[in-house]
């Protein structure tokens, strides 16, 4: 349950002040995330999600290798972000 | 199997094995907090890298497995009814009750939805005004925040259909409970990356003095535990305990502030009963009593519910690294990832299942 995944910040969207939303691109898959705890996050930049919020920044290479590696162990597909999948 | 990058490239996994066989003197046995970690140990086959003087014990740290039977059955009772939408991350859906699991409800005709994130679900409230929408809360430390966001949203956003059935659980105390235990054999522990990438390791500091003990914070590639077992070994065959942090690419000692500042808004530390271990003083969070109005156990008046483990399921010992999943009379028997009779055999990180996948029979 403590799988957080790296993705890179796409666009934000600032209008609720409490909850600051990024759309992120998870190796191909796009979700909206809070990085509210973030507040020095830019496009461009990557997260560490968790169950839709970034717990911290990651620098550029190391998410890359975690996602190659991710993709590879068959722990991150669409289904894995999915709602209602049951 | 192929190896991709440095965190996870088989020369570096064996440089690192060579240089723990180096060092290693000693018998050690060292625990893994994290279920998560449990799941890459097994599927990469780490310890098969290790010196046999090196015991990996796998600890309570997959919030699948600690999750109280009694809370199932809890979960169970609110998502039964029909005025109620029930939500859930998926891994919880399976777990047994003492009767039928989430699934089963559903099946029957129970209104249960899997949801990514606890958002979703306030979304959900939103969008059924006349449903009580109940979120089933549960994970440790790295969870927690976001789970504590639905609550913050839903109340400013003035939601009152939404609450939360809420079983929060915190490492350290879990630690100070296995290290104070009379039959502790622990000697060292990998601390969970994720949950210290929130928490930060401060906390950690006293207890590693207490009980003179290396803590080492670590990553999730099999290389970071590789590495985080060289950081451990290193400590003790140099009579050292202290905290170290394996993981610093995304850790940092103070953690993350913002989050925690919302903890405290939100939660309470409580006391708080862990499958198969029992209660742990000042264990988990609950809510605040502000926040009482989106607390589903005070909602459906749940308080009372009190349920025994079963008796054939010896998920306490094996969390408590006291016993091997495969020393279990049912395990892979009347137990299994299909037909899970405790929790640790239905989370792919719980010891149990993980042990069952990964063909250590
Ligand atoms: S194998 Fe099954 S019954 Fe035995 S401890 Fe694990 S979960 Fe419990």
């Amino acid at each position: 349950m403590c799988l957080a995944v790296p993705g890179k910040i796409v666009s934000i969207d600032e209008s609720n002040p409490d909850l600051k939303m990024a759309k992120v691109n998870f190796g191909g898959v796009m979700k909206e995330i809070c990085i509210q705890w973030l507040p020095d996050a830019n496009v461009g930049e990557y997260v560490l999600a968790h169950v839709g919020f970034a717990l911290n920044k990651i620098d550029e290479k190391d998410a890359e290798d975690t996602l190659k590696i991710l993709h590879e162990m068959g722990d991150l597909n669409e289904e894995e972000f999915k709602s209602e999948s049951i | 199997m192929k190896y991709v990058d440095e965190f996870r490239n088989l020369d570096a996994a064996k440089s690192i094995a060579d240089k723990i066989r180096a060092i290693t003197k000693h018998k050690w046995n060292i625990m893994e907090i994290c279920g998560g970690q449990t799941h890459t140990i097994m599927k990469y086959n780490v310890e098969e890298l290790l010196p046999p003087e090196i015991n990996l014990i796998h600890g309570p740290g997959c919030p699948v497995c600690v999750t109280p039977l009694e809370l199932i059955d809890k979960a169970i009772n609110i998502a039964s009814r029909a005025d109620v939408i029930f939500t859930s991350f998926g891994d919880m859906l399976r777990v047994p009750g003492s009767k039928m699991d989430l699934l089963a409800v559903k099946a029957i005709g129970g209104n249960v939805k899997m949801v990514y994130s606890p958002l979703d679900a306030v979304k959900i409230a939103e969008q059924n005004p006349d449903k009580k929408v109940v979120f089933f809360a549960v994970g440790f430390e790295t969870t927690a925040p976001a789970n504590a966001m639905s609550v913050f949203e839903a109340s400013k956003r003035g939601i009152k259909n939404y609450s939360i059935l809420c079983s929060h659980v915190l490492v350290p105390p879990a630690i100070e409970a296995l290290l104070s235990s009379k039959d502790n054999l622990i000697q060292g522990f990998l601390a969970a990356g994720h949950v210290c990438t929130v928490m930060g390791y401060e906390d950690y500091i006293p207890l590693s003095r207490r009980y003179k003990i290396p803590i080492v914070v670590t990553g999730f590639e099999p290389v970071d535990i590789l590495q985080g077992i060289f950081m451990t070994v290193k400590q003790l065959e140099e009579k050292r305990f202290e905290v170290e942090n394996q993981y610093s690419r995304v850790v940092t000692k103070q953690g993350n502030i913002a989050a925690k500042n919302l903890l405290n808004e939100i939660f309470d530390v409580v006391d708080r009963k862990w499958r198969g271990i029992g209660t742990i003083p000042k264990s988990g969070f609950g809510l605040k009593e502000k926040y009482a109005g989106y607390d589903a156990e005070k909602i459906f008046s749940l308080e009372n519910i009190i349920v025994e483990e079963s008796p054939l399921c010896i998920a306490g010992l094996v969390l408590q690294g006291l016993k091997k999943p495969m020393e279990c009379s049912q395990f892979g028997k009347t137990c299994t990832p299909e037909n899970p009779l405790g929790a640790p055999m239905v989370s792919s990180e719980g010891a149990c299942a993980a042990y069952f996948h990964y063909g250590k029979r």
